[in-house]
């Protein structure tokens, strides 16, 4: 396993605000890599000292072996899909798409047959000689995309590419990423505040929060075994629980998440865990109704339950049960 | 009541319009006007006679051509140190961010609202004060002062559109920085570069407050008219000469305005 970008003890700070603190990591080449926190956690910042935008206060960048500090944008094998997507107004699609070959001085012919390749790629052929402000946002994300990629970079570089896309273009767009990142072999970097599309799309995700990486690792670990409060409730909302409610459980003392859908109605068969409380609210979420009970002490407590079961009523007592091991110990301090 | 739109104005209110904009037109007029009569001591309304001759007397004047030459190369002169200092000035202000930087974009923009008569006296007292002789260079750095005001106020506005983000993706795709500068920012800011230099050239040349105090023997076009109006000879050559003024100043300006303004649209429509 190549390692493509590598960072060690990062930080890039802006006067007094820690924008990157020290942080850890190794992306491996191939991967779909998500970054995954609220805006001002750091995930952008991240990337552009990836892409070059910005150089570290502290610690040690690597690109494939290659140490990047003070290598300028332009000198880096990597490419960026902008946020707003930053196409050329005063070109056409198809120079947008040439433009990383025009630079490096490929023959007109050359780069005019890879572009349209390029745009083909992106299911976009034919598109070349329509200008920037004549697309749509999805097909001008499509244009970013074979932007980059025309280059053949050995990382790709996204920058909440989908933010600016309604839902339903959002969802096809993210399956295509996906296909498309799998056909080409290269190393996507991914950032983005939306859980859903970090843990659909991604081989493994980065949880920022305040310039650090709070955790780190495949979609289903993050979200099933968060080590941190702020990971539990930031990745799927989890129900968090305090050391004293979890110690009255059965369990250490600690801080504990619980996932809405590992709880159901009811005492349930066999040796499952019980919490009882008042039931105070109630969604209709479609597929499953999503019941809140609020436990002694205020503690508050969500369940996922099919919406084929009959809900109980408004204020009366609710048992709910889950097994013993979907409740998830983390690593936070009491 | 609300008067909308197509209600017609007073009469009144339209006579002292009309009148108005007589008041400010009809002079330029005249002086087209007295280009072509055939006194050549007063100007006499009406003119007693009409003639062409004028505009071959004035073709052949050699103190008419040096004036001319002059005004030219000091337009020009002025106007490109004007694109260079303006573009840069612009782009440093809208581009990046650093103390002062209000204060910069205030003292930049400051000679054009100052009197010209205070620029002047200040630019004579501090050549004087370094002992630089007037010549020619004296009156080109005299004219850049406001030259550069002209092409910075175009040159920021459209900067200002040329998105961050544009520059960082051509840096990204492998273009450094002089290929950005020249794929990326140059045909963004193109158009306003050109409406800036045309307006400072046009500026430049009818120039005539700043110019006689730092000016040394030499005499600009302006200058030249200004000085031949007191005396009594040939007046007419003094119309022709202000005709090709107007003219060599309106066009300008008048294509400036036009290329702005496409400028705008073009950038509009890109949104």
């Amino acid at each position: 396993m190549t390692t493509a970008v590598l960072f060690d003890k990062v930080s890039r700070h802006f006067g007094a605000v820690r924008a990157v603190d020290s942080v850890d990591l190794a992306i491996v080449e191939g991967e779909f890599f998500a970054m995954l926190g609220p805006s001002g956690s750091g995930k952008t910042t991240c990337l552009r000292l990836m892409a070059g935008f910005e150089q570290p206060t502290d610690g040690h960048i690597e690109i494939f072996g290659e140490t990047a500090e003070g290598v300028p944008p332009y000198r880096r094998n990597v490419n960026t899909v902008f946020q707003d997507y930053a196409l050329f107004p005063h070109l056409s699609i198809l120079e947008n798409v040439a433009y990383g070959l025009m630079v490096k001085g490929v023959a007109r012919e050359e780069r005019l047959k890879a572009a349209e390749a390029a745009l083909a790629m992106v299911k976009l052929p034919g598109y070349g000689t329509r200008r920037p402000g004549q697309l749509s946002g999805g097909q001008r994300q499509r244009v970013a995309l074979a932007r980059a990629l025309v280059n053949r970079p050995r990382v790709l570089l996204l920058d909440e590419p989908l933010g600016a896309l309604d839902l339903k273009l959002r969802e096809q767009m993210q399956e295509e990423l996906k296909t498309l990142q799998k056909s080409l072999g290269i190393t996507f970097v991914f950032v983005t505040h939306d859980q859903g599309e970090a843990l659909s799309m991604a081989d493994r995700i980065a949880v920022f929060n305040d310039g650090k990486i709070q955790q780190l690792g495949t979609p289903e670990e993050v979200y099933k075994r968060p080590q941190t409060r702020f990971v539990a409730d930031f990745v799927g909302s989890s129900n968090v629980l305090s050391p004293i409610f979890v110690k009255r459980l059965g369990y250490p003392a600690r801080y504990a998440s619980l996932r809405p859908e590992a709880l159901s109605l009811g005492q349930g068969t066999g040796a499952r865990k019980t919490v009882t409380g008042r039931l105070v609210a109630t969604n209709f979420l479609g597929a499953s109704n999503r019941l809140t009970i609020e436990a002694d002490e205020g503690t508050r407590i969500a369940a996922m339950v099919p919406a084929s079961i009959a809900v109980p009523e408004q204020g009366s007592g609710v048992t709910l049960s889950f097994a013993a091991e979907d409740l998830h110990l983390m690593d936070d301090a009491a | 009541m609300r008067s909308d739109r197509t209600t017609s104005a007073p009469l009144g209110l339209k006579i002292a319009a009309a009148l108005g904009l007589l008041f400010l037109h009809l002079p330029i007029l005249l002086i087209f006007l007295y280009a072509f009569t055939t006194e050549e001591k007063s100007y006499q309304f009406p003119p007693p006679g009409y003639t062409l001759q004028w505009l071959s007397v004035a073709w052949n004047r050699p103190d008419v051509w040096q004036a001319l030459g002059l005004s030219v190369r000091v337009a020009s002169i002025a106007t490109a140190i004007a694109l260079v200092l303006g573009t840069l000035c612009a782009a440093a202000v809208s581009q990046t961010r650093f103390f002062g930087r209000e204060t910069i974009s205030l003292l930049v923009i400051l000679p054009i609202a100052l009197p010209g008569i205070i620029t002047g006296i200040a630019l004579r007292s501090a050549f004087s004060v370094a002992e630089i002789p007037f010549s020619f260079w004296t009156i080109i750095l005299g004219h850049a002062t406001f030259c550069v005001v002209v092409v910075y106020n175009n040159a920021v506005a459209r900067f200002r559109r040329v998105s961050g983000s544009l520059i960082e993706a051509s840096m990204d795709l492998g273009a450094d920085g002089f290929q950005t500068f020249r794929h990326v920012i140059l045909p963004n800011i193109g158009t306003a570069l050109l409406a800036g230099g045309m307006l400072a050239f046009a500026l430049s040349f009818d120039e005539v407050i700043v110019t006689t105090f730092t000016a040394g023997q030499q005499q600009t076009l302006p200058i030249w008219m200004l000085e031949e109006l007191v005396r009594p000879r040939q007046r007419p050559v003094t119309n022709v000469v202000a005709m090709f003024v107007v003219l060599v100043t309106l066009l300008p300006i008048l294509a400036a305005y036009y290329l702005t303004r496409e400028g705008d649209q073009v950038a509009g429509g890109g949104k």
